[in-house]
């Protein structure tokens, strides 16, 4: 009887399509950006966390654990009390300031009208400029001297020279001016952002608003804005995160002056762990922003997930 | 007195121009349907009527007030769009009571309107949900009532059931047909759907590239069709046209019979070769080619499913159909109907 040879199963190697799986593949290409997340964010949350609970400085380098000595002693500062203040004036001002403009902004850019175009093209810019440069720009627009602003009021009679007031030495108007820097910065993107939910209503429930007889104001405030509201909330958790935690403008404008009346926790934690070189006070400092950014975000979330269209 | 009139209607968007001169005139409690195909203009005269666009020129008096330059709120008009158009945010009560705030109602007497709209409707029991938690039907309904609650002197409905799926279209056809005739509003209906518009209107305004082809009765239009256009447009399948004596001759698939069937003494014969039957079940088509006429136009006959004849009749087979006279249409080279040539 002749044996026929059975055809023998060649083994495919395991790894030869392995890049194939989806799991595999996902993995691969998010592998950076945890990384990244880890490397950068987590490991200094981390250490910010130990420095806290220390006794460090740069000047006695002593991993010391002091409990919660440090936190008390913040709180204890009238400065701090007033930097928390200040960032929550700072915060939420400049973010309403924003979310105002950015509306009007997008409601005149829905409209044609000649250089359209360039105008939404340009519009971006403050968003875009690096902060130093605009800062800077705008550090001489409030020069107690140099100042275009006081010049053009003087000119046009509104003051005197002798009323024209000290912009960035007021700690009120430093505080105002700091405001108006970063929803400057900021309203582009609330720009965007409502033009995007804008546009994301169908224009059957505009015509039908219309038609029910709302006229502009009503159209608007009643119809639009909330149906676009979970886009703008998601926006503003952006933006709130960001000015929360946000060092740039006040370091660059006012260093936290006149007498503290912009300091805000980020350049507190800054000038504190870094400047000064008390490296546990300033990481208990800027552990603060957690619990808040935390409540808010949180919040929001629900919020948001409560009043889906 | 007319509810609705419209008198040389003309709209340009730039250079392209949309609506051709149109003159219309809808009496009261009639339901009036404009059909024509995809982009000829009916939409945009339906939003012209009711505000939304401003015509190039030409009048349009809704209750023998001449509305040019009021607004949509003024003009007494309510308005039933393709996807509804309802509020997301809102509750369906607050969806039928907005017209009505917009006005300034007070708040007793919205509560009451909203019930009796709500109930005319038979969405009573909705009054509470929002619109993502209804049916495409309910929804229908919730836009009839908020569009009814102001009690308009004209409804103006766009292609209302081109989102409803087939078997919910043929019922809420009734619906709104029946309707209509209960509360007996001035209705104006866009479609493209000869159907709808055969079983709903009143009379029907044949519309084509921004011009009004025929105004009629349903009988009318399809009886009697002033031009190749509408003659072509209604009826499924569409009428049969073959070049005859520098003109065009027509007839209706469902009068182009086996000679047999037609006989009634005074019918014109044609020589019918059959390519293609199907059987429909409640009809039967038969595609084919008479002898004589371009080899390349389909002429089609739609037979009754349970005769001799019919049945005898056999794909690849010369046969002897005939029409009866009076069924036969005659149009001249540009398409217009003409008197026997």
């Amino acid at each position: 009887m002749v044996a026929i040879a059975e055809p023998v199963a060649k083994p495919v190697s395991r790894f030869r399509f392995v890049l194939d799986r989806r799991d595999v593949l996902g993995a691969i290409f998010v592998a950076p950006a945890i990384l990244y997340v880890l490397l950068l964010v987590g490991a200094p949350f981390l250490l910010a966390m130990y420095y806290a609970v220390s006794a460090y400085t740069i000047y006695d380098p002593s991993w010391r654990f002091v409990g919660m000595a440090n936190f008390e002693q913040i709180v204890r500062n009238p400065v701090f009390l007033q930097t928390l203040g200040n960032t929550f004036l700072f915060t939420f001002g400049s973010q309403l300031l924003g979310l105002i403009l950015g509306k009007f902004g997008a409601f005149l850019l829905m409209r044609p009208f000649p250089g359209r175009r360039l105008v939404r093209a340009l519009i971006i810019l403050p968003w875009a400029v690096p902060v130093a440069l605009a800062t800077v720009a705008w550090e001489w627009m409030f020069d107690s001297l140099y100042s275009v602003i006081n010049w053009t009021m003087i000119a046009v009679g509104i003051i005197t020279r002798s009323q024209a007031p000290n912009w960035l030495g007021n700690p009120h108007l430093a505080m105002l001016c700091v405001i108006v820097v970063n929803a400057w910065r900021f309203f582009p993107f609330a720009i965007v952002v409502f033009l995007a939910g804008i546009t994301s209503v169908p224009q059957d429930v505009i015509d039908a608003a219309t038609v029910d007889g709302a006229g502009f104001w009503r159209r608007n405030y009643q119809i639009i804005l909330p149906m676009i509201f979970p886009i703008v909330a998601v926006g503003l958790i952006f933006g709130i995160v960001f000015t929360f935690t946000d060092l740039s403008i006040v370091f660059l404008l006012t260093n936290g002056g006149p007498v503290n009346a912009t300091s805000v926790l980020g350049f507190e934690g800054f000038q504190v762990g870094i400047l000064s070189g008390d490296v546990s006070h300033g990481a208990a400092i800027s552990l603060f922003m957690l619990p808040v950014l935390l409540f808010v975000v949180i919040g929001r979330l629900r919020f948001i997930r409560g009043r889906e269209i | 007195m007319a509810a609705v009139l419209t008198r040389n209607i003309i709209k340009k968007f730039g250079e392209v121009p949309a609506i051709s001169g149109i003159t219309l005139s809808v009496p009261d409690g009639e339901f009036m349907v404009l059909l024509g195909p995809s982009g000829c203009g009916k939409t945009t005269f339906l939003r012209i009527i009711c505000g939304l666009e401003r015509q190039t020129s030409g009048d349009l008096m809704i209750d023998g007030n001449l509305v040019n330059d009021i607004p949509p709120r003024a003009r007494g008009v309510a308005m039933m769009f393709q996807s509804y158009g309802l509020y997301p945010h809102y509750t369906v009560r607050k969806n039928i009571a907005f017209p009505l705030r917009t006005q300034r109602v007070p708040g007793p007497q919205i509560e009451m309107k909203v019930e009796w709209a709500s109930h005319l409707l038979g969405i009573g029991h909705l009054l509470d949900r929002r619109p993502r938690q209804l049916s495409g039907g309910e929804r229908q309904r919730v836009a009839l009532a908020r569009a009814l609650v102001r009690e308009p002197t004209a409804l103006l409905l766009d292609e209302p059931l081109s989102n409803l799926d087939a078997k919910l279209r043929a019922s809420a056809r009734q619906e709104i047909k029946q309707f209509q005739q209960r509360v007996g509003v001035t209705t104006i209906y866009v479609t493209h759907d000869q159907i709808e518009a055969m079983g709903m209107g009143d009379r029907i305004a044949v519309i084509d590239h921004g011009r009004v082809r025929q105004v009629g009765t349903p009988a009318t239009i399809y009886d009697d069709p002033a031009d190749q256009f509408v003659a072509t447009f209604l009826g499924s399948p569409p009428m049969n046209l073959i070049a005859r004596n520098g003109g065009y001759l027509g007839f209706r698939p469902e009068n182009f019979l086996p000679k047999e069937m037609a006989d009634d003494g005074n019918t014109t014969e044609f020589s019918f070769h059959v390519d293609r039957s199907e059987y429909l079940g409640s009809e039967r088509i038969v595609y084919g080619r008479i002898k004589g006429i371009d080899g390349n136009q389909v002429i089609t006959a739609k037979l009754p499913p349970a005769h001799v004849a019919a049945e005898s009749i056999r794909p690849g087979e010369w046969c002897s159909f005939a029409v009866r006279n009076g069924a036969l249409r005659y149009f001249d080279k540009d398409g217009q109907r003409t008197g026997r040539h």
